[in-house]
């Protein structure tokens, strides 16, 4: 087996991979540029080696960076993880000359399925089902335009070299085929270096389906069954799982075949995942192949007991597959939320900075329950604006799907993360959707679903009545340690009121409050009583609070006159008042607040590439304002509405903090 | 006797009614609490003890003879925040539009001698239209009387002003005097002399609120400490900052259950500082991550914010906190900053609160602004605050402490109990950048000389060792054991005893 071997990436797939070397009892080697000097990536591995600045294209995409890298530590082979050089050929042929192991497919297979066009025409000839669409090179924007007009609007407009939703757009009409190919165009030029753009029919309601393949050296390819990815948002899978909640076993089997088929004719070696549009009657068409490991790879982990990264490492080794096709079973379902430094109450956008907080649930691998957290991040570490923004990704697995739902909905719930605006509130939301919960998805889901951009999910007055019961309880402890304090008039201390009115969420809820040793009893207005218990103390950012026969978990921040809390997607400002501040509540004015629908401000940290409209110009609701680029990704600041431009604050070029004033209206 | 006892009650009934339901219907449109109400709201439930119910006004001119109300627009007595005395004083606006009368003020003074007298702290919650002009000079006389007591009570209890309403002319001298003012938003302001006034003398067309609003108040003048939506929140937060407050100078600071641990250790610390020196970084992180349950009382937030100051528990201890902030001008010293904190400092040091400094300072702010400003004095009140200051102090240098700005910040120079840094802190007269440019003047010319200069500077001088050697520093600590630290610091500070030489009072720069 290798001795050491170094690990072309960053983040939490690095470390996942580190993790495995390790049980193997092989040496790992990290690297890593200016930012990531004290990443976790770098702490976890044996040795570490620096290789440049933070922009990627500066450290970690520059071949011979790795490349000597490599010889400075005297790896024997190389992971690049995904991402960054996982599908570069070039590097693969570099290694291949250096006598370097790449653990991973033959540069002939990334080449060949690297491209786009060239895959699908290679899939037709395997006998794989492909979507209609055009595979020549497309020249400029007018072709961009004429070729979607014959394939039919939707497109996709594609980077060739593209991946992770980078360098994607849809275009539902000439002028957003104009303008995605413009755009694609020039995020492919900046992210992989290849400005190659094509065109394909965009399959409405689709799902989202990939096979899992392994391939040893010696002709023997299996497949591990599906993974579901149609949770997306931006064609960025956002939670994954396995198998997936539509496949029966003969389409399973099917695509299972043809993935192996595909993998066979390009001679295929190592892990690889082939990807398939399923429309509502189980047709499934080819979309591309990856080959590399997949960010979602866990899922497929947890319901084959599998690991994918040792066998990658034993085939580039050259040892023949040790389980057979017969030996893959689907045990057990498991769920992937993939939690993203992206802030769903300002439209998902990047949000970089220090992670103040990161306390992640405790991992659990139980007979009947996992919890797995991949993750590249600790608490105090800082999410830059130059790589991906994900920080963990959280699995949750249990004998059926409900089961790992309900897991993996707890473990959002206690999953700490602050310091950056993140997208746990969202996936919450999701778990308790009820068109997720029954499997009916597609990859239109986060559109369809939450149309108008995420919003603090609203509890229905049953769960909002638990969480009033269990705060008012939690605040009485808080105002009773208050009359503990020191410098108390004997024989004349404050007696802590039982009465309290809890409003959240639009409700008052009027509680009488009956403690215990174990617990409190609180009874509503309308006489009906819940008993509330919990081991919580003033400080606990956590509270799991038993109410009768039920859990809630809470994030809890203690506020003047109640908590801000946080579950199951919701964020409520809790508060807890007693009956005479409750009456007299009621002549506090109601504040309004502050019109911005005037400005246009800026949504992420990030730079103002262009501005497209000038001072005085009339714009129209969806007219494109400016571009900002945060994260390597183009947004396009559009107009809310009619108007016109009073003031431009900022030059192209700028760098823009997060509500910094854009543009100012009439 | 039963008719006697009804006479009682009845009169307690009119007294309660103040102005009359027609004018507490009118503050409610407002807003506004009644004077009455705020003082339940305030107090413990049923604590309330008031004195001088009956009292009314002695004028008999312009026909003020033939209006008297009982209490004569000031609500006076005395009750508990959380089982703790407090005195306080709550004005009617109600009752002559809370006007200040000779009787008035005469009520307010009676509690401000009980509350000296007995060693409570005092609360006046603010909302007068200013003098009664009927009175005249009576009622001058009543407000120097007010301002005299507060004189004499500072520094013996504490004091704190919540202006909930008007506070114009000579009724702001009184808050100004005290330890703490908190403004309620959008329907309470202060000002010497009104708009009207303004717009005759100076022609400025200014409104009540930019003049002397709640957000003027807490981000331009200082003259407030804070500022709250509402009364009820106002007064749920005068709660809250009571029990970080020791009774009296007679009183050591309170103490309360703590559900914290005093040894927890937190790693994320270890990367609070950049890799680069010019990045900032949010001090109050710090302040929360070291505190008991992250619960900091913040004074003057809005107030030149390259300080922070305000309250935390340490093992259920008050302890007052000033931290350089990194995130705003680089943390630098300059006029406004100093003010803030010299104030803070002395505080903390009237009423035996611990201070716990934290410093990132690159110095104090250079300019023709500052200088003439004055920043030599106003930058020598902070540093004769703490220079004068008795009570346990503890210094902890994260990253700068540069020239004089690190003398000032609670130096071992200044009587700091212990001053400890980080690795991460750079103690010098200042950058290494700024120091080779005068010690090689005449190598500038060379970059590449500079380079090697710059580089031989930061490695002498860019750490905390140098100033160790010296015992300045009494250890590096490593940041995740910070709070650990700090607190047994505290702890073995408890029985501190440090007295000044003798004298009349000192002469702080004003």
């Amino acid at each position: 087996m290798f001795n050491k071997i170094l690990i072309a990436n960053r983040g939490e797939i690095a470390c996942r991979i580190i993790k495995t070397a390790k049980k193997m009892g092989i040496k790992t080697v990290a690297v890593y540029s200016d930012t990531d000097v004290d990443a976790l990536h770098v702490k976890m591995a044996d040795e570490a080696v620096h290789i440049g600045a933070a922009p990627a294209n500066q450290s970690y995409i520059v071949i011979d960076k790795i490349l000597s890298a490599v010889k400075k530590s005297k790896a024997d082979a190389v992971h690049p993880g995904y991402g960054f050089l996982s599908e570069n050929k070039m590097f693969a042929e570099a290694l291949e000359r250096e006598n370097i192991v790449f653990i991973g497919p033959p540069s002939g297979a990334i080449e060949t399925m690297g491209d786009k066009i060239t895959s699908k025409k290679l899939a037709k000839k395997a006998g794989v089902s492909t979507v209609p669409g055009y595979l020549g090179l497309i020249e400029d924007e007018e072709a961009a335009v004429k070729i979607s007009n014959k394939i039919g609007y939707p497109v996709m407009i594609k980077a060739s070299a593209g991946g992770g939703g980078k360098g994607m757009r849809v275009a539902w009409n000439d002028q957003e085929a104009q303008q995605g190919f413009k755009s694609s165009k020039n995020e492919a030029t900046n992210s992989f270096g290849d400005d190659r753009i094509f065109i394909e029919k965009y399959v409405t309601k689709p799902r989202h389906i990939e096979i899992q393949i392994l391939a040893d050296k010696h002709g023997k390819t299996i497949y591990l069954n599906e993974r579901e990815c149609s949770i997306q948002r931006r064609n960025q899978k956002v939670i994954e799982e396995a198998p997936s909640p539509f496949l029966d076993d003969k389409t399973r089997e099917e695509m299972g075949k043809q993935s192996c088929a595909l993998a066979k004719a390009v001679s295929y070696t190592s892990a690889g995942t082939v990807e398939f549009i399923v429309d509502e009657n189980r047709n499934f068409y080819f979309l591309e192949m990856n080959t590399r490991l997949q960010v979602e790879h866990p899922v497929t982990e947890l319901i084959t007991g599998i690991d994918i990264v040792e066998n990658m490492i034993r085939i580039a080794w050259g040892e023949k597959l040790s389980i057979s096709q017969k030996d893959v079973h689907i045990n057990g379902w498991a769920i992937e939320s993939r939690i993203y430094a992206e802030d769903p109450f300002r439209n998902f956008l990047p949000s970089i900075g220090r992670i103040t907080r990161y306390r992640p649930p405790d991992e659990r691998f139980d007979q009947a329950l996992i919890v797995r957290n991949d993750t590249g991040v600790f608490e105090g570490s800082e999410i830059s604006i130059h790589y991906d923004p994900m920080i963990a990704k959280l699995c949750s697995w249990a004998k059926s799907r409900t089961e790992a739902l309900r897991v993996m909905s707890d473990s959002l719930d206690e999953f700490e993360l602050d310091g950056i605006g993140h997208n746990i509130p969202f996936l919450s939301s999701v778990m308790r959707n009820k068109k997720f919960i029954k499997g009916d998805i597609t990859t239109a889901f986060i559109e369809e679903e939450f149309p108008d951009g995420f919003k603090s999910v609203k509890l229905d007055s049953s769960l909002l009545k638990s969480i009033a019961a269990a705060c008012s309880a939690m605040y009485r402890l808080f105002e009773i340690r208050r009359t503990r304090i020191t410098g108390r008039m004997d024989n004349h201390t404050r007696v802590v009121e039982n009465d309290w009115v809890v409003s959240l969420g639009g409700h008052n809820f009027d509680i009488n409050l009956k403690a215990d040793k174990t617990g409190s009893m609180v009874k509503f207005l309308d006489k009906s009583t819940v008993r509330v218990e919990s081991n919580w103390v003033p400080g606990d950012s956590i509270a799991k609070v038993k109410i009768e026969d039920k859990i809630l978990i809470m994030k809890v921040n203690k506020v003047t006159g109640g908590f801000r809390v946080r579950l199951l997607g919701s964020d409520l400002d809790v508060l807890i008042r007693n009956k005479r501040q409750f009456e007299l509540s009621s002549h506090m004015l109601r504040k309004i607040e502050p019109d911005m629908t005037k400005f246009l401000v800026c949504p992420m940290p990030g730079m103002l590439i262009k501005v497209d409209v000038s001072e005085g110009e009339e714009v129209q609701e969806g007219q494109t304002l400016c571009v900002v680029e945060a994260m390597k990704m183009e947004n396009v600041l559009r107009a809310d509405k009619k108007g016109v431009i009073k003031k431009i604050n900022v030059e192209a070029g700028q760098s823009l903090a997060v509500d910094e004033v854009i543009i100012e209206f009439e | 006797m039963n008719e006697i006892l009804k006479e009682l009650e009845n009169r307690r009934q009119q007294a309660r009614l103040g102005g009359g339901q027609a004018r507490i219907d009118a503050q409610h449109k407002k807003g506004k609490l009644t004077a009455r109400e705020r003082i339940e709201l305030l107090l413990d439930n049923e604590s309330f003890e008031e004195l001088d119910m009956y009292v009314k006004h002695r004028c008999v001119d312009f026909g003020m003879d033939q209006t008297q109300i009982s209490g004569d627009g000031v609500v006076t007595g005395w009750g508990t925040i959380n089982g703790r005395q407090v005195y306080v004083y709550s004005q009617d606006f109600t009752v002559f539009g809370g006007s200040l009368s000779e009787t008035h003020a005469q009520k307010i003074c009676k509690v401000m001698d009980m509350a000296m007298s007995n060693g409570a702290p005092i609360i006046g919650l603010n909302d007068s239209g200013g003098a009664r002009i009927q009175e005249g000079v009576a009622s001058l006389a009543g407000y120097a009387d007010v301002f005299q007591k507060n004189v004499l009570a500072s520094g013996v209890v504490p004091q704190i002003s919540v202006i909930m309403g008007p506070c114009a002319g000579g009724a702001v001298y009184s808050p100004a005097m005290t330890d703490f003012i908190f403004m309620v938003r959008d329907s309470s302001y202060m000002f010497v002399t009104g708009p009207d006034v303004v717009k005759t003398v100076t022609n400025e067309v200014v409104t009540a609120e930019e003049l002397g609003g709640a957000k003027t108040h807490t981000t331009k003048s200082s003259v407030a400490d804070g500022a709250f939506e509402n009364d009820i929140e106002a007064l749920e937060q005068i709660r809250r900052l009571f029990d970080f407050l020791p009774l009296s100078n007679r009183e050591r600071p309170p103490e309360r259950p703590f559900f914290d641990d005093a040894r927890r250790e937190d790693h994320s610390l270890d990367t609070l500082i950049p890799n680069n020196p010019n990045q900032p970084y949010d001090m109050k992180e710090l302040i929360l991550k070291l505190s008991d349950e992250s619960d900091f009382f913040e004074v003057q937030e809005d107030f030149a914010a390259n300080i922070v100051t305000g309250f935390i528990r340490l093992e259920g201890r008050t302890v007052g906190v000033v931290a350089n902030q990194p995130l705003v001008l680089a943390g630098v010293l300059d006029i406004d900053s100093s003010r803030k904190a010299a104030r803070f400092v002395r505080f903390c040091d009237a009423f035996e609160i611990p201070i716990l400094t934290l410093v990132d300072v690159p110095g104090f702010l250079p300019g023709t602004s500052q200088e003439y400003g004055g920043v030599i004095k106003h930058g020598a009140k902070l540093l004769f605050a703490y220079g004068e200051a008795t009570v346990p102090k503890v210094t902890l240098i994260t990253r700068k402490a540069y020239g004089g700005a690190y003398d000032v910040m609670a130096s071992k120079h200044l009587r700091g109990d212990f001053n400890y840094a980080w690795p991460t802190a750079e103690i010098a007269v200042m950058g290494a950048k700024g120091a080779v440019e005068i010690l090689y003047r005449q190598e500038l010319g060379d970059k590449k000389k500079i380079e090697k200069r710059t580089k031989d500077y930061e490695k002498r001088f860019a750490n905390p060792f140098v100033a160790a050697e010296r015992g300045f520093i009494d250890e590096v600590i490593a940041p995740h054991s910070t709070r650990k630290r700090i607190c047994r610091a505290f702890a073995s500070l408890r029985g501190k005893q440090l007295k000044n030489p003798w004298k009349k009072h000192d002469n702080i720069p004003l």
